[in-house]
């Protein structure tokens, strides 16, 4: 095994990880603003891909497309959050996993009513298309750089909008205590909306950003979705730092596991059974680290409210 | 002369007539894939069954449809479902390999015909055979083997392998191994529903294999293609037709473009039922028939021409019209081997763009008059 290859390898977990953050900051946000479990936001995801993609194809510029699945999906989650969320707040959580469960269901089946069931054509733009040589002569997709650079971009706009404005002010005083910052006259509803469509923005992003490497199909954000339960478990539900820590440990394990496990066990036992069990150990890993890293720590790694 | 073959022809419909009004009605229960991420498969197959008896202009036979959304343990609900309450004679399909192991062993358990449109695990082509169990489309293996044998005879010698974890998965990776005299340079499986392949992608630039060959069937097979691409790793990909049906090329786009696939069936194989079934296909749904399609076909017209020999009360008999297999397939030739699946020639397609969609054209043959490797250990 070389050194490039093992650098290439970091630098795939460290995009999928980036990737995973991008969808779990949004279901983190919620979770840690409003207490609600969000289960459609895996169809916020799939709703970013489709538009990104139609649009795409209407107009031909990516770029476009990607611009509409941030407003497609902003807009929709802000109608969810008035027309169904809203009513949510103060049930228990049973009752949301049920009824945004009920929301993934309608969501699926009408992107099929709208796309029909066959996957839709969705490539990254021209300029990011090919592979580009990095310093050391280590060649890299451009557009997964480029995933890697936005939702890092992302992490660290959320972080300042969190930390450093009015919005995100409320937002961290909404978290704490929402009657006291009701009573100070803040009006707690718009703000709820706000936060919702925002998450939904993010999941829109994401959702776009991947269409274009993935496949833009009915169901293509319930993978995802468990994988972003997943990272902010680790993390610490309602963290936004937690997150991105956790998303991006989940990354490089899962690209790391399946990249080392099959050859490692090679050396303990015979070829063809050690690719088949390492094969098998690799996609249970981040399950495994998320079970060791509660025995430790049940909070997660960033407990919100600590 | 003219009377006597008009007397003969009307002579013929009268028996034809009567061969009809005797048989009994035959009650259909359809399992397959309508929702989630493998449904564009069945539903070619659902299509492409509708349409062979929407030809036949029959109406004895009931078609119950059910969705299994590609989930193993709904698809056994189903076919209780439909074993049991709606007391279906014979039972189609199932879509993966998985969810074929779920359900078939115990239908056909219970004396029901089974007509595979597409699954062909291993598991019930040996010893596990069945005489109620057909396979219309072809053995797992099948179309592996087939590539095996065409990247040897195009002068391949390292070729690096990888599959998804599940039983087709497996079958695909010794199917292929079976015929490829080269080496293997790695062999890889992946999690099933796998949407990001940055992680193989890797291992294919740096392992100095001069092919790679591939089984991802559905959104995963876009989904690698479309990384393969931007990755920009030059080693050339085969795989099996499954890869490379009509919606997942529409999906890929230029990146699919010259690459070759096996396949036992194409859009421009020259015979008159293929030649027909294409043109019908469009005219009814308005978009290019996949493999799929002519599967879900052949399966229909396989079940009309057995119910046009024998009762389907006489079981005995109605298996006995079945492996006749005395239908016009979309394949040309077609004929069951002594476990009840196909013995088919196999064809190496190119991936092309006729216009504004991509498709496949037919290159060569890959492997002649082929049978399973199981057949042998098959004892009905």
């Amino acid at each position: 095994m070389s050194i490039a290859l093992f650098l290439e390898q970091i630098l795939n977990g460290l995009q999928l990880g980036v990737t995973l953050f991008l969808m779990a900051a949004g279901l983190t946000l919620i979770f840690g603003v409003m207490g609600l479990i969000n289960l459609a936001h895996g169809s916020l995801f799939m709703v970013g891909g489709f538009v990104c993609a139609a649009i795409a194809a209407a107009t031909g510029s990516f770029w476009l497309g990607l611009a509409a699945s941030l407003v497609a999906a902003a807009a929709l989650g802000a109608i969810v959050e008035i027309v169904v969320i809203r009513r949510l707040y103060d049930r228990d959580h049973l009752d949301q996993v049920l009824a945004t469960f009920a929301l993934v269901l309608m969501f699926s089946e009408g992107v099929r009513f709208i796309f029909g069931s066959f996957p839709l054509y969705l490539d990254p733009p021209e300029m990011l298309a090919g592979p580009i040589t990095l310093p050391g002569g280590l060649p890299y997709p451009a557009y997964r750089l480029a995933i890697i650079l936005a939702g890092l971009l992302i992490a660290v706009g959320l972080g300042l909008l969190i930390s450093r404005t009015r919005l995100g002010m409320q937002i961290r005083a909404g978290e704490s205590d929402r009657e006291m910052i009701a009573a100070l006259g803040v009006d707690i509803r718009f703000l709820y909306t706000v936060v919702f469509a925002l998450g939904a923005a993010l999941a829109g992003f994401a959702g776009a950003m991947i269409g274009a490497i993935q496949s833009v199909q009915v169901g293509m954000g319930e993978p995802v979705l468990i994988l972003a339960f997943v990272v902010i478990v680790i993390g610490g539900i309602g963290s936004i730092r937690g997150a991105l820590v956790a998303a991006l440990i989940v990354g490089i394990v899962d690209t790391m596991g399946r990249f080392l496990l099959p050859s490692l066990l090679a050396n303990v036992m015979e070829a063809s059974a050690a690719r088949g069990v390492g094969s098998a150990i690799a996609s249970m890993l981040i399950y495994l680290l998320m079970a060791v890293v509660l025995v430790f720590k049940p909070k997660g790694l960033f407990p919100a409210n600590a | 002369m003219k009377k006597a073959v008009i007397a003969l022809a009307a002579a013929t419909a009268l028996a034809a007539g009567a061969a009809q009004a005797f048989a009994d009605p035959v009650k259909v229960g359809m399992i397959t894939t309508l929702s989630g991420g493998g449904a564009s498969l069945g539903i070619d197959v659902r299509d492409g069954f509708e349409l062979a008896l929407k030809q036949s202009g029959r109406d004895d036979i009931e078609l119950i449809i059910e969705d299994d959304a590609r989930k193993p343990d709904l698809a056994v609900q189903l076919s209780d479902k439909l074993i049991q309450s709606d007391k279906v004679d014979v039972m189609t399909g199932i879509i993966w390999s998985n969810l074929a192991m779920a359900v078939i062993p115990g239908a056909v358990a219970q004396d029901k015909i089974y007509l595979s449109p597409n699954a062909g695990p291993s598991a019930l082509a040996g010893a596990g055979c069945n005489e109620n169990y057909f396979n219309v489309a072809w053995q797992n293996d099948n179309l592996h083997e087939a590539m095996g044998a065409h990247a040897s005879s195009a002068g391949y010698e390292k070729a690096f392998i990888l599959a998804p974890n599940y039983p087709a998965g497996q079958d695909a990776l010794t199917g292929f191994k079976r015929f490829f005299k080269g080496e293997i340079a790695n062999e890889l499986y992946t999690k099933l529903g796998q949407t990001d392949y940055a992680a193989e992608i890797a291992e294919i630039r740096a392992s100095g294999a001069d092919s790679v060959f591939f089984f991802l069937p559905g959104g995963m097979g876009i989904a690698f293609m479309k990384q393969y691409a931007g990755a920009g790793v030059d080693v050339p990909l085969l795989g099996p037709a499954f890869s490379f049906d009509q919606a997942i090329l529409q999906a890929v786009g230029d990146a699919a473009l010259g690459v070759k696939n096996t396949s036992q069936w194409s859009k421009d194989l020259d015979n008159e039922t293929n030649k027909a079934f294409v043109e019908s296909f469009q005219a009814e749904y308005d978009r290019l028939p996949s493999l799929y399609a002519s599967q879900g076909f052949d399966t229909a017209n396989l079940l009309i021409s057995a119910m046009d020999a024998a009762s389907i009360s006489d079981k005995d008999a109605f298996r006995a019209a079945l492996k006749a297999a005395n239908f016009k397939s979309t394949r040309g030739d077609f004929k069951f081997g002594p476990n009840n699946h196909p013995i088919q020639d196999i064809y190496v397609r190119e991936v092309i763009k006729e216009g504004d969609v991509f498709t496949n054209k037919l290159v060569g043959v890959a492997l002649e008059d082929h049978a399973d490797a199981y057949a042998a250990d098959c004892k009905m």
